[in-house]
């Protein structure tokens, strides 16, 4: 919403300076988005007076001009047809530049005169394009003061200060100068002016009238309007079009300009029809039209809908009510009889009706926010007075229609609200004074029990917080007392609860590990989804931003691909990142997990002058879940992998975990198709599991288990095993567990073989177990048994045989 | 010189000439070994008169413990030099890169998130979360945005396709429908925070359509908009450590909060820097209010027991100011030197004790 500082003062009796109006805008809640102040750049300028003006001894159109510039009298050389003793005009001194001259003064000699300065023309200064001559000042305007200063005064230096401010949806009210000017008398910047808002009677009945047909009685409470006859259309005054271009508005002619500013003045949008246009007697309101066109007034066509509100003649609709007027009836350069429409629509119908058509303007916007109800018969006779003082003619009575007249409403208030809310102890006087100068009536005198009424344009308030929300912002935010919440302990309880937490610490294990955390979209491209076990339609959005974002994500994987991918393409390798974040298995609650997921890229280690580079694994996937897993409580000794890791993982090259028969996730290499697809080498190994599917250990409070420390050392014992080639690891370790269950605290693979002196179709596997004496040292014998007991059991279970045997 | 004087200087000389252990060996076998010279001579002692038997004896024993000492000396000598021999191959240069191991980082994003968790969590708040994908109930109407309200067209929101009964599931537009859901489960008193992620159908240099708020709701008997104020003008001086920071509370519009306010932070800027803290200039930081008397009714409270208050805050703007990151888009863009350069690494934990980064 943007005004000028002397269209607010048109309202605002004030003796506030620009600065402190600009300053208390943000503080009654009406945000300050931009300043542009002319007014500035007149500064370095002055009013001076020319005492005498001679001719130039060397040149026929130059005069040599003595000036008084305040505190010094100085000789000007000046071209100017109009430079004659006696006028007071504007100087600019030496050093000052001048905008529409774009050069610099210099003190100098001109054809040998001496000449300290430069009397300026409206055009030089960059105020019009007026170059006809120098600027005339009024005969009292003070010598010697700033051009700034002066402008603040004389309506003579067009130099209007444009404000623009960012209005919340639930001031309507504030969409017209006046009722800023309003909340700014509230908070003490001065009063707000009276306005004639007397009914204008009219002459004779207007020749057309409203016609509310029962598909829209309930949307429209109140319309009026009146016959203009014999209205003179053409350029608007000088001092309107230059209001409306001031606020960016294009002047078209009188009539179109007066809706339009009594819609930024008042905060009322109008509409005009040329009388001359409308077939029938009666404009038609109706919300049962469909199919027709309207060619509106922004050029294009649209289609009426049922429900949606439009207003026609005999010949059909023409008007999408509350949003654009149509082509058809409205007014031209040559409308001599103009038909005025005051309406109050039902908001919600309005903004429905703007959103189905896509049709934004500065009339639907007021209407969508509310606007001020009783406006359609108050300010009648006001504007039927601007539009007669602008254009001429007559105008008939009013016409009226609908049946909700406007009723106020009240609201019961205790004063004591304003402190419970606040904290504050606002004085009731006080109160009392804010809300009436913000239009309330108070009509209780016992503080307690106040009935308030609230005026007809503030739709927004219907409690007695919005109540007290005006006394407050009106008495200032800043008087509300700084106070602490009071401590609910005196030492802080934790944040995070037990499963908060586990992201927060599963963070920093996979930092530490070397791997970087990426924040990626929840979104993304469908097919990518599908190639992920997602992109089932109830998770499409209906109105993506591009079709590569527009579905939820069904893993965090591809998107750490693609992150993957264009770090590559920037030349970064060996790219190691990790995400904490949900995924989306169906629409519903219980359909988001928080997902942990982590690919590796490129070398585990990089070649150096010791090692040579060592490409990632599988087992490097295995070893980040297996330490993520076990840092949030998961019993890691207990979990089984299988072979059953997802499509999109390298078949022969990935694992899931396992714990009984709950998923415990899956890692290993990504499937070379999917890399393919996202234009990756190979490898690239990751790993995820989601967090709400691993319940938090049962573990409660900080004690620890006791821990027995053994004075015996633990015996190792190394055995090699030949085994069929499809005899997985795990197997093995498993068997050498049971067979000593109650000694063995530890099973390490620490060789494979496959080739040479192993037959075909088999290999080695070299393991070391690790076993704990409880009472007393190991005999030869008892390690001898451990040993024999193991070599069955793996000869039972896994046909293990040891190598060499 | 006696016989035993030339016998000491001469085993002396060989001591000192000998050039490694097993020479040195072989002279103790010459002077102490069984046959050794030193031991014949001590063999012979019997056979001298008594009188000479008990002084040759004294100067025998001291001439043995002399040359074993000698021979001590000397091995320790020559190990000393073997190994400052074999040091001394074994140089290596120093000069040669070490090899790091790949350092992981934390993203700013989640790091301010437990900024702001660490400094909530002092004055008693918790952690609440609630879905991504809401309803359109708590994510609009239960917060007091009625369908076709203007307030609900500024939220730009992302929809889901509708859903058998024809419903539109949403992104949710803010972390605020955590409040409801948080209300309507429990009774108060309640203090907590909500951080998560927020969708709004818009894609420039200074929006995404995903972006992090962090929503906060204090309920209570008597908690009123001094307690609000107190609260977040305590947060912002110790989220950017500025102990005198100046914070501003301008009316606003929520319409789930009544009365509501913006808050502002002081600031300066020169040559294109930005500095928080006194100055001629103020920051929009954040959005606040007491409850809405309707939404507490919508909760099931009763607006007459109870009150409190809210506010909500993006998590990019937070860190974008305090880090100094300069662009939204690259948060999400993954790009590792970008991650490496505003990242934190695992033990730079976010605790008051240690302090927030701001000081």
């Amino acid at each position: 919403m943007k005004f000028t500082l002397s269209w607010l003062l048109d309202h605002l009796e004030t003796d506030a300076s620009l600065a402190q109006i600009v300053d208390m805008l943000p503080m009654v809640g009406l945000e300050v988005e931009s300043l542009v102040n002319p007014r500035e750049a007149l500064a370095p300028f002055s009013v001076a007076e020319i005492i005498t003006a001679e001719q130039h001894p060397n040149a026929d159109r130059l005069r040599v001009c003595s000036v008084n510039a305040g505190d010094k009298i100085l000789s000007i050389v000046c071209g100017a047809p109009n430079a004659r003793a006696g006028l007071k005009t504007v100087l600019a001194p030496t050093g000052s530049y001048v905008p529409g001259a774009g050069i610099t003064i210099k003190a100098g000699k001109i054809r040998g005169e001496i000449s300290e300065g430069m009397l300026c023309s409206p055009a030089e200064l960059g105020l019009s394009e007026d170059a006809g001559g120098i600027i005339e000042l009024e005969t009292d305007a003070p010598v010697g003061v700033s051009l700034a200063e002066y402008a603040e005064q004389s309506a003579l230096i067009q130099a209007d200060p444009v404000i623009e401010i960012a209005i919340t949806p639930n001031r309507g009210d504030c969409l017209g100068v006046r009722g800023v000017a309003r909340d700014l008398a509230a908070a003490g910047m001065g009063t707000l002016k009276a306005i004639d808002f007397s009914p204008a009677a009219g002459e004779g009945k207007s020749p057309i009238s409203w016609h509310i047909d029962d598909s829209a009685v309930a949307l429209v409470p109140l319309v009026t309007g009146r016959m203009f006859s014999g209205v003179k259309n053409g350029p608007s005054p000088k001092w309107l079009a230059d209001r409306l271009t001031a606020i960016g508005q294009r002047p078209i002619s009188a009539l179109v300009d007066i809706t339009n500013y009594i819609m930024f003045d008042l905060g009322r949008p109008l509409h005009a029809y040329d009388g001359d246009k409308i077939t029938g007697t009666h404009l038609t309101i109706t919300a049962n039209s469909s199919g027709q066109e309207i060619l509106a007034l922004n050029e294009k066509t649209y289609q009426t809908e049922t429900g949606m509100l439009v207003i026609g003649d005999d010949t059909g609709p023409d008007d999408i009510a509350g949003v654009m007027g149509g082509e058809r009836t409205g007014v031209s350069d040559s409308t001599s009889n103009m038909f005025l429409e005051i309406a109050v629509f039902d908001p919600v119908s309005v903004a429905t009706t703007g959103r189905k058509l896509n049709l934004h303007s500065d009339a639907r916007y007021r209407f969508e926010r509310g606007l001020d109800q009783a406006g359609p018969e108050q300010m009648a006779g006001y504007i039927a007075r601007f539009v007669n003082e602008i254009c001429g003619g007559s105008f008939s009575e009013l016409t009226v229609a609908g049946n909700q007249h406007y009723t106020p409403k009240k609201i019961a208030f205790s004063v004591a609200r304003t402190r419970q809310l606040t904290g504050v102890d606002v004085p009731e006087a006080e109160q009392r004074r804010i809300l009436e100068q913000l239009g309330f009536t108070v009509s209780s005198s016992v503080a307690d029990s106040w009935s308030v009424t609230v005026p007809s344009w503030r739709n927004d308030i219907d409690g007695s917080a919005d109540l007290v929300e005006e006394i407050i912002r009106i008495y200032g935010f800043d008087k509300l007392n700084m106070t602490e919440l009071p401590r609910s302990s005196v030492i802080a309880r934790p944040a995070y609860s037990a499963e908060q937490k586990r992201a927060p610490l599963l963070r920093r294990l996979l930092t530490a590990r070397g791997i970087t955390e990426a924040v990626t979209f929840s979104f993304l491209k469908s097919d990518d989804a599908a190639l992920f076990g997602g992109g089932d339609d109830s998770l499409r959005l209906a109105n993506p931003i591009s079709t590569e974002l527009d579905m939820m994500r069904p893993s965090i994987l591809p998107n750490l691909l693609q992150a993957v991918s264009r770090n590559n393409n920037r030349g970064i390798e060996n790219v190691s990142l990790f995400e904490i974040g949900p995924i989306f298995l169906s629409p519903d609650e219980t359909g988001q997990r928080i997902s942990v997921s982590a690919i590796r890229q490129g070398n585990i280690r990089s070649a150096d002058w010791r090692h040579t580079a060592a490409p990632v694994s599988a087992f490097d996937s295995k070893a980040d879940i297996l330490a993520a897993l076990s840092l949030i409580g998961v019993s890691v000794d207990n979990i089984t992998t299988s072979r059953d890791a997802p499509d999109w993982m390298h078949p022969g090259r990935s694992g899931r975990l396992k714990l009984g028969k709950m998923d415990m996730g899956y890692f290993g290499e990504i499937h070379p198709a999917i890399l393919a697809h996202y234009d990756l080498k190979s490898p690239i190994v990751g790993f995820e599991f989601w967090l709400d599917t691993i319940a938090l250990p049962r573990q409660k409070g900080s004690m620890k288990p006791l821990l027995n420390l053994s004075a015996l050392q633990p015996v190792s014992r190394d055995f090699a095993f030949i085994v069929d080639e499809d005899v997985e690891a795990q197997a093995l370790m498993q068997s050498i567990r049971k067979a000593a269950r109650d000694v063995v605290i530890d099973v390490q693979v620490f060789d494979l073989y496959q080739g040479e002196h192993v037959e075909a179709g088999k290999k080695s596997v070299a393991l070391t177990a690790t076993f704990q004496p409880k009472t007393a040292s190991f005999t030869d014998e008892e390690l001898k048994s451990i040993s024999d007991s193991i070599i069955t059991t793996v000869g039972k279970n896994n046909g293990g045989k040891i190598r060499g045997a | 010189m006696s016989d035993l004087d030339k016998l000491k200087s001469e085993f002396e000389a060989s001591i000192q000439a000998a050039p490694d252990n097993d020479a040195l060996d072989a002279i103790r076998l010459d002077a102490l070994g069984k046959k050794g010279r030193i031991s014949e001579q001590l063999k012979m002692l019997g056979q001298l008169p008594a009188d000479e038997r008990k002084q040759a004896g004294q100067t025998l024993n001291i001439l043995k413990d002399e040359i074993a000492e000698a021979i001590a000396v000397r091995a320790k000598t020559l190990s000393a030099e073997a190994m400052n021999k074999k040091l001394a191959e074994e140089q290596i240069d120093i000069s040669l890169p070490a090899g790091e191991r790949q350092q992981g980082y934390a993203h700013p994003l989640s790091r301010t998130i437990e900024e702001i968790t660490a400094i909530f969590s002092d004055m008693g708040f918790v952690i609440a979360e609630g879905p991504d994908i809401e309803t359109d109930y708590y994510n609009f109407t239960a917060l007091n945005i009625p369908p076709e309200h203007p307030a609900r067209q500024e939220h730009d929101t992302f929809y889901l396709m509708p859903d058998e009964t024809g419903q539109r599931p949403v992104l949710r537009t803010h972390t605020s429908p955590v409040q409801v859901r948080t209300m309507q489960a429990m009774k108060p008193p309640i203090r907590l925070i909500v951080p998560g992620r927020t969708y709004r159908s818009d894609h420039d240099a200074t929006h995404s359509p995903m972006f992090h708020q962090c929503e906060g709701l204090v309920i209570g008997e008597n908690i009123h908009m001094g307690h609000l104020k107190g609260c977040l003008i305590d947060f912002c001086r110790a989220f950017f450590g500025v102990e005198d920071l100046p914070v501003r509370f301008r009316p606003s519009f929520f319409p789930f909060t009544e009365p509501s306010a913006e808050v502002d932070i002081g600031c300066s800027r020169s040559d294109g820097g930005l500095k928080i803290g006194a100055g001629d200039d103020w920051l929009e930081i954040l959005g606040s209010g007491m409850v809405n008397p309707r939404v507490l009714e919508n909760c099931g409270y009763n607006p007459d027991e109870v009150q409190g208050f809210a506010f909500g805050m993006g998590v990019e703007r937070l860190a974008m100011l305090k880090y100094g990151i300069p662009d939204l888009r690259t948060f999400y863009d993954s790009d590792l030197r970008w991650l490496r350069h505003y990242g934190f690494v695992s033990s730079d934990i976010a605790a008051l004790h240690t302090g927030l980064g701001g000081e």
